[in-house]
């Protein structure tokens, strides 16, 4: 059995921070039904990314919607919206990504669903939480990481460089997902139900929390290294290096060893171990200049036996060749309801040794008003 | 409020990172996390030092990952202490460590040992790369999972070879997941009565993180991900304008959305691109174009143009400017540690609000072994 075996989602959320939590639910076990409007559904499922389109609807809403079910109702429609709250009043879990004083409009926020259903689980995802100056902005990954600070932390020293995917989304998706669990828990005990509430704001800031707890140390902002940056705050070699075929990455290891490991006399003199972060820029920049003379196999076949820290450098096509990627049996493939099969990721949870699969993919807009109207009506 | 994991006691074996911010968010949950660790020396990650800061002895990265848990103390090599550690575990509910596959068995506090001393145990362990197959012993560090990941091609732009995420986000990714494992444990044990197992790797969670794009490129014949050439794009698979671009004083960012309005403003020339197909084929001539145009104005003046027009814009802070922002102040996301000689150390809460209240802690990280008298007496595991 999964661990959510028999608990009820009614999640109304979009895009992806309230849907990515939806999604682990639905595969630790509950069952996930997406609430959405009439002919359009969630927008994720025309919002395209590089022009891809699977079956009718982007590829990005297949990735995070499979394992659920899709019931359309319109929220300003009497009749919709009477037989929605049959099915709340069932729910274990009620969840929403919408801004601040949406749902209170609709009818369906926390205090409206605790009164028919007083031991639910509500959760909630906003942008900058429900109340300050950008309570009403848009809650958009690339808005929030530029808001937050973490664009000066990757890449190299110069201008700011957002991180290449919606890590706010996906982080506040996953504390919602924290925080449901817990409310769960404690429903499991006592019996009560539970608010839960992030912002990506507040997610943005967690992510960040080593950095910001830094900064309210020292006062001093990031500052990322001229070349080879990996970590703001980190020494030499601490970053990916070009080789003479590829790339490797170097994580740790003394400045003087790796002088003597890599054959490179010029970094022997560094024998200060402050040295490796104060000087760092000097440093890495005489590494770099020296890995290039090598292959990234020659130098690993030299780094990994001294116990040195380092990696090949891998895009997605040479690192599902490797045995270790193989070894995880991370990728699935799951079926629509009409026969459409596409492969994709699966949870990356293991419980008693188990993967959390599951053979069902992302539902056809409504495809299930048919069936969860008959159970409503035939369960009263 | 009561807390939603009050009365349920943790036993974190983990060291370093992403057992330890596991350790952290249950704690602040309402959990009671009690460290095993070695005597005076403690946990490694004690001494890993981000711009080599120290805090009466332990790192501040230390310091801002185990507030809020204590210390006990036992060398696991010694048959007294590892008596009194299994005494320990028969009363906790959850059991974390991270140690390299075959460690813990040497030890004798594998998952089929420590069920033997309490069946209802959950027990939780972090690899790096799981815990079979060829990379099983190799060292499970963040920049090394995140390069063998293919997340070093999704940042920055295409002539700037690899580029890592500019922190640790293998490791905190991977604990948030296990956190998640943990819990849903939990649950299944409140129905079955019977001990759990959850594992999680640092690499099966950062290609979790990439989900989205996995699934793209698994269905898109394997194309990779197609970077810009333009400095501060921000996303390889969306359209323009979606990136940061230099303003005449600052820097000003731009997500999805309304490029001909964009346009217009502006006074970029883009009609040349007039579907949705192109924005994204020819992102890069349509981003050079709006760059030209936003470079000639303060990112003030093209707020206050964008904004009224619900165009997705916003600026660019550092920390300087955002830890003072009073939309942070308004959500209380500062908090004070107080240390044991009375002096404070700001660092960051709990992200999660439950029942309207922020989970706030003022215990700092304990010293290495600092609790342990008071729980041998408290759990009686002294006596024979």
């Amino acid at each position: 059995m999964k661990p959510l075996d028999g608990y009820l989602v009614v999640d109304f959320s979009q895009f992806l921070s309230g849907p990515s939590a939806g999604l682990r639910l639905a595969d630790l076990g509950a069952r996930v039904i997406k609430i959405e409007r009439p002919e359009t559904g969630d927008i994720c499922r025309h919002l395209y990314t590089s022009n891809v389109i699977m079956n009718g609807e982007s590829s990005v809403f297949h990735a995070i919607n499979r394992n659920k079910e899709s019931y359309v109702a319109d929220l300003k429609k009497e009749a919709d919206k009477e037989r929605l709250w049959k099915l709340i009043k069932k729910a274990d879990i009620v969840m929403h990504n919408y801004r601040p004083g949406v749902m209170e409009r609709l009818g369906f926020d926390y205090e409206s669903v605790k009164a028919v259903n007083p031991n639910v689980i509500y959760g909630e995802i906003s942008g900058y939480g429900n109340a300050g100056p950008w309570k009403d902005k848009p809650g958009q990954d690339l808005l929030l990481q530029s808001l937050t600070g973490l664009t000066w932390l990757t890449g190299n020293a110069g201008g700011p460089v957002p991180m290449g995917l919606s890590i706010i989304d996906m982080l506040a998706g996953t504390h919602l997902a924290q925080g449901i669990l817990a409310s769960l828990v404690r429903k499991s005990i006592k019996g009560e139900g539970a608010l839960v509430q992030v912002s990506m704001l507040e997610s943005a800031y967690d992510l960040q929390f080593e950095a910001v707890t830094t900064y309210y140390y020292d006062g001093k902002l990031p500052e990322r290294s001229e070349k080879n940056n990996a970590h703001a705050y980190l020494g030499a070699p601490y970053g990916i290096y070009q080789t003479a075929n590829g790339y490797i990455a170097l994580a740790m290891g003394s400045i003087p060893q790796l002088g003597q490991l890599l054959k490179c006399d010029a970094l022997l003199p560094y024998t200060d171990v402050g040295s490796a972060f104060h000087l760092r820029d000097e440093i890495k920049s005489i590494l770099a200049a020296h890995l290039l003379t090598g292959t990234t196999e020659s130098w690993l076949a030299v780094l990994q036996p001294a116990d040195i820290w380092c990696a090949e450098v891998l895009s997605w096509d040479t690192l599902q060749e490797q045995e270790g990627f193989k070894a995880l049996d991370m990728i699935q493939e799951v079926t629509m309801q009409d026969g459409y099969r596409y492969r994709t990721t699966r949870c990356p949870i293991r419980i008693d040794g188990e993967l959390m699969t599951s053979p069902k993919g992302s539902p056809a807009l409504g495809q299930d008003n048919a069936a969860i109207l008959h159970e409503l009506n035939t369960t009263g | 409020m009561v807390k939603p994991l009050e009365g349920l006691l943790v036993l974190e074996f983990s060291q370093f990172m992403a057992g330890p911010t596991a350790g952290l968010r249950l704690a602040d949950l309402g959990a009671r996390v009690i460290k095993i660790e070695r005597p005076v020396k403690g946990e490694a990650g004690r001494q890993i030092a981000i711009r080599n800061i120290f805090i009466d002895g332990d790192s501040l990265v230390f310091h801002t990952i185990n507030r809020n848990k204590e210390s006990y103390a036992a060398d696991l090599k010694n048959p007294e202490d590892l008596e009194r550690v299994k005494k320990l575990i028969a009363q906790a509910d959850v059991v974390t460590h991270n140690f390299r596959p075959g460690v813990m068995e040497k030890i004798g506090l594998d998952y089929a040992s420590v069920q033997a001393i309490n069946p209802k145990v959950i027990y939780g362990v972090v690899t790096g790369y799981g815990s079979t197959g060829p990379w099983a012993s190799r060292p499970g560090q963040d920049l090394l999972i995140q390069s063998l990941s293919g997340l070093t091609y999704l940042s920055d732009t295409n002539n700037a070879g690899p580029v890592p995420f500019g922190l640790a986000v293998a490791d905190i990714m991977c604990g948030a997941h296990f956190v998640q494992g943990i819990l849903a444990a939990l649950i299944k044990r409140g129905k079955t009565q019977k001990s759990v197992l959850v594992e999680v790797s640092l690499l099966e969670s950062v290609l979790d993180l990439q989900f989205e794009f996995l699934t793209t490129h698994l269905n898109d014949g394997g194309q990779l991900p197609p970077r810009s050439s333009v400095k501060g794009s921000g996303h390889a698979y969306l359209s323009a304008p979606y990136g940061i671009y230099k303003t005449a004083d600052n820097y000003l960012a731009l997500a999805m959305g309304k490029l001909h309005e964009i346009g217009k403003i502006t006074g970029a020339d883009i009609s040349a691109y007039s579907t949705i197909a192109s924005w994204f084929e020819n992102r890069d001539e349509i981003m050079t174009l709006l760059a030209e145009q936003l470079a000639t104005k303060t990112t003030a003046e093209w707020l206050a143009v964008f904004e009224p027009k619900d165009i997705w814009c916003s600026e660019v802070l550092t920390y300087a400017q955002s830890l003072h922002h009073e939309a942070f102040e308004t959500m209380g996301i500062q908090q004070q540690v107080i240390l044991p000689d009375g002096s404070s150390l700001s660092t960051t809460r709990c992200p999660i609000r439950i029942d309207h209240t922020r989970l706030y802690s003022t215990v700092p990280a304990p010293r290495p072994g600092v609790h342990t008298d008071s729980i041998d007496e408290q759990f009686n595991l002294t006596e024979a």
